[in-house]
């Protein structure tokens, strides 16, 4: 009686299934994890220096590296000695291969190049101070200067760099300090707008709303969540950059204002579902004794409700920012896309998201470049899995007092 | 003492109208979006303008394409992520007994749906696109547009099934129906129109996003419609990103963006507006 | 079918729930158990459907026999035991399906196809469910539409259909209006005739209304059992005596 049945194949297979699919975001996470560092982690193997090409310099130079800071200051013209970057008291002579072609005759260099090993070697033994970016192909063994070892691009030139520009010849600049600094600042920025409209709203709606203003409000601020972000960014190009450019009479419009603006409002409904849920799961005791003390219902907010709830008015703060920081396509439509670290609200400025969005079309597949994309996808990816972790203990802990 | 309950009712009323202002100043702000885009975009909108291919550099035709095009990745997108997510949340809900799973797994959702989609935009590159070798595709766009789309699916699934009273369960087993005919038979049937108004948002969220597809399965322009899943599309929000920034003449394609952006909020209020509908007519 | 339990303790976690219970429960009678709350008489019913199965970090030492089996045997399939002892709930608990397909619920799950065996079980259970007169003509209606009372004998018939031996009934009437009440007593009268009836219950006049055995349960313990009539007019232990003087007075 009441033994088993043998055939429960089906059940078990759909059980197995279910826990699969249980352990789908769990795998989806780690996967991404695992492919954003395997294609960016390739950008310490690279070189600094471009593709194909070596640095030489004369053999007396004592010089043992150059960071892809300093390449990129010499050949711009603002560092001229060699004292400046740790040698001699020498002027630097930055050199490419035009300008030593440029130096000789067609005999002198060949017809089909076949000199030319033998002049770079003569030019770089007769220039005490010489730079040289030539390709690796015409060094030969005969080569009378010194080819500076290629470094690989060090975590140091990659977080701590102050200049992102991918496409400078001869070393590219990976600094991500001007992306970093341009998502805080936005996001930050976008923060600060929203906090006290969203707060507003959330006290609103929790405390002062009757329930029919609050079930209209509740689906409205559903919907402004649902607004696709391109459309916001359309929104912010149109009207909000036109109007920050009029009121600041400014030369462009496109600023980390107007990209704060248009994220606060992005930002706004989580920060009101978040807080309002958070102040409305205040004890009706807590709320009644307070009244019952004498206290208007203003003081009972301030003191009772908006204490209570702070710790998930916090959470909201921060998921808040994580959205922002994380948010793409409004972004890079209004920001102006300028990669330098930000002064003021009133310049352009490049968020990490907009920088990925910008460039990824354009790099090929396993570059340097998409390298340094991805290894950003990976800091952002790492960004904001702290900021929902954080916003999950802050909305845990207990309240103190 | 008087004075002072006096002072404290001015401070509350000024406190109170603030708040007031404010509420409705972001209301105002939602309704200055929306009016904004439907009364530039509303002229624009005809048969021709959905019917027919973007003509003389995106200047004059329609946006067909790129709705088809959306279309395919909402649907490719679902299909991926409905029966996952909520085969997910029915595991969580039904199956997992053990508190710590289920704690990690509500963690892992919660931090799945906070990773920025241009993170997804990546991933599915690197992996859909390349290393499975799909190419920039329908299916590629969808894999990665349904993996975004699975934690709004799991919570919603999750949440429908806390919601069915234990009753039933305990009724369906006393009388010897197995867990899954129990979960079959009665929690899912009456979970199912909460079930749905999840699919229905994520059909929203999932028609408007633009990262995602970017680097996986968007086209500036195709003359042809897709044939096949290995196909690239246009589709609607990525139309609207490109003719919005980069077209030769902007002042020129500007109705086709308004035309666009309009498209794009009706969507995703339909989408709203129909979920709201599912929620109140089976709450009752 | 007769029931039996062997040295049965039961634990919630640490807490001991069921202390060392033995009893035998005959065939086609009607048992109630009565105790004040808390003192585990559900705990003890919800054992002979392993309906506590579902609550987690239980556990059971001792054995529940149903016949000649041990139904906590590794060899058992819960579901197939479930079909021979039903349960009828504290609170009315139909399915949101139509009146019709709450009773033929059973007989679907267990593969039965066939339209007329269907629809002649679901009517030969409303009526021993005393429920056809009042339903017949709204068996497409939902459940809902019915009173607690109906829903309760609903419920009834739907542990019917599956022609079960045993009925296991956890408070059946404590939702319910008196009328209901008395309906539903006369009802687990009736069905003695049939299956074998095991009430757990608060309300002792109910208890003796309707029961040939009662059962007093007191803080996990079994502690008196015996003949209905006994145990409400001449029990043995003080306890059962001030518990239903106490009651009763």
């Amino acid at each position: 009686m009441f033994r088993k049945k043998k055939n429960k194949f089906f059940e078990i297979l759909i059980e197995w299934m279910l826990r699969l699919s249980g352990s789908a975001t769990t795998i989806i996470i780690l996967l991404i994890s695992i492919f954003l560092f395997t294609e960016g982690w390739g950008l310490f193997k690279s070189s600094t220096v471009e593709k194909g090409y070596v640095l030489c310099i004369n053999k007396e130079n004592k010089i043992k590296n150059l960071t892809p800071e300093q390449i990129k200051e010499i050949f711009d013209g603002n560092i001229t000695s060699w004292k400046e970057v740790g040698g001699d008291d020498i002027p630097i002579e930055p050199m490419r291969m035009d300008e030593v072609i440029g130096m000789f005759s067609e005999e002198e260099i060949g017809s089909d190049f076949e000199h030319l090993p033998e002049r770079l070697s003569d030019v770089t033994a007769e220039h005490k101070g010489i730079l040289g970016f030539f390709p690796e192909q015409f060094i030969d063994i005969k080569f009378k200067g010194k080819v500076l070892p290629a470094e690989t691009i060090s975590p140091k030139d990659y977080f701590g760099g102050k200049e992102w520009f991918p496409t400078a010849t001869p070393a590219a600049q990976f600094g991500i300090l001007p992306l970093l600094l341009g998502t805080l600042w936005v996001s930050l920025g976008a923060i600060l707008l929203a906090l006290p409209f969203g707060l507003a709203v959330a006290i609103y709606l929790a405390e002062l709303a009757n329930p029919t203003v609050r079930k209209i409000l509740k689906p409205v601020i559903e919907l402004l969540a649902g607004i696709p972000s391109v459309v916001y960014g359309f929104f912010g190009l149109i009207v909000i950059v036109p109007m920050i450019r009029n009121v600041f009479n400014l030369p462009v419009g496109e600023t980390a204002l107007a990209g704060s603006i248009v994220l606060a409002i992005m930002a706004l409904p989580t920060i009101i579902t978040v807080a309002e849920d958070s102040m409305r799961n205040t004890p009706l005791a807590m709320k009644e004794s307070s009244l019952a003390l004498g206290a208007t219902h203003w003081q009972t907010i301030y003191h009772v409700i908006i204490p209570y709830a702070s710790s998930g008015i916090m959470a909201a703060v921060v998921l808040g920012i994580g959205r922002a920081i994380g948010e793409t396509m409004a972004v890079l439509m209004v920001t102006g896309n300028a990669a330098v670290i930000p002064h003021t609200f009133t310049e352009p400025v490049r968020t990490i998201p907009a920088t990925i969005a910008a460039e990824l079309g354009e790099a090929s597949v396993g570059s340097v470049q998409y390298q340094a994309l991805f290894m950003l996808g990976a800091i952002l990816f790492i960004l904001t899995l702290i900021i929902s972790i954080w916003a999950e203990v802050i909305r845990k802990e207990p309240h103190a007092e | 003492m008087k004075s002072n309950n006096i002072h404290k009712k001015v401070s509350q009323n000024v406190m109170f109208w603030i708040f007031r202002i404010m509420s409705f100043s972001v209301v105002a702000i939602l309704f200055w979006i929306i009016g904004f885009i439907v009364y530039r975009g509303i002229g624009v909108i005809n048969w021709e303008f959905l019917t027919a291919a973007p003509e003389e550099g995106m200047t004059k035709g329609g946006i067909f394409p790129a709705i088809v095009g959306t279309f395919y990745l909402v649907i490719g997108s679902m299909l991926v992520a409905f029966p996952i997510g909520v085969m997910s949340g029915i595991y969580m809900n039904e199956y997992a007994t053990n508190k710590h799973i289920v704690r990690v797994i509500r963690i892992m959702t919660n931090n799945l749906g906070g990773i920025p989609s241009i993170v997804f935009g990546l991933f599915g590159m690197s992996l859909f696109v390349n290393k499975l070798g799909f190419g920039d595709s329908i299916l590629a766009g969808s894999l990665t547009l349904g993996l975004l789309a699975l934690p709004l699916i799991i919570r919603i699934t999750e949440e429908a099934l806390k919601a069915i009273p234990d009753s039933y369960r305990h009724g369906s087993l006393a009388l010897g129906a197995t867990k899954l005919q129990t979960i079959g038979r009665v929690v899912l049937p009456a979970a199912f129109p909460n079930i749905m108004t999840g699919l229905i948002l994520s059909i929203g969220r999932v028609s408007g996003e633009t990262a995602p597809i970017l680097f996986t399965a968007a086209a500036y322009f195709l003359p042809k419609l897709p044939s096949s899943i290995y196909d690239q599309v246009m589709a609607l929000p990525y139309h609207l990103y490109v003719i919005a920034t980069s077209g030769t003449d902007l002042e020129a394609t500007r109705p086709m963006a308004y035309g666009t952006a309009l498209v794009l909020i009706v969507i995703v209020l339909i989408m709203n507006l129909l979920a709201n509908y599912l929620r109140k007519k089976f709450t009752k | 079918m007769k029931l039996e339990a062997k040295n049965v303790n039961f634990f919630y976690g640490d807490f001991h729930a069921l202390k060392d219970i033995n009893m035998k429960i005959e065939s086609n009678t009607v048992t109630a158990f009565i105790g004040p709350s808390g003192c585990g008489k559900s705990t003890f019913l919800r054992l002979f459907n392993r309906m506590n199965d579902l609550i987690a970090d239980t556990h059971l030492d001792g054995e529940c026999m149903l016949g000649d089996t041990n139904i906590y045997d590794k060899s058992i399939s819960v579901d197939e035991l479930r079909k021979t002892v039903g349960m009828v709930f504290q609170k009315p608990n139909p399915f949101p399906k139509s009146i019709f397909e709450n009773v033929a619920y059973g007989l679907r799950i267990n593969g039965e196809r066939s339209k007329s065996v269907i629809e002649d079980t679901v009517e030969t259970s409303l009526r021993q469910a005393a429920l056809w007169e009042e339903v017949k003509d709204k068996l497409k209606k939902s459940a809902y539409a019915l009173s607690g009372g109906q829903q309760q004998r609903l419920c009834i018939a739907r542990a019917l259909a599956v022609n079960p031996s045993v009925i296991l009934m956890d408070e059946p009437a404590s939702a319910l209006d008196p009328i209901s009440t008395s309906k539903i007593e006369e009802l687990i009268f009736e069905l003695k005739n049939h299956y074998t009836v095991v009430i757990v219950t608060h309300n002792m006049q109910q208890a003796a209304r309707v029961s040939d055995k009662t059962g007093f349960f007191m803080l996990g313990e079994l502690i008196e059992y015996d003949d209905t009539k006994k145990i409400f007019l001449n029990p043995e232990k003080e306890q059962t005596q001030n518990y239903i003087t106490g009651r009763f007075g």
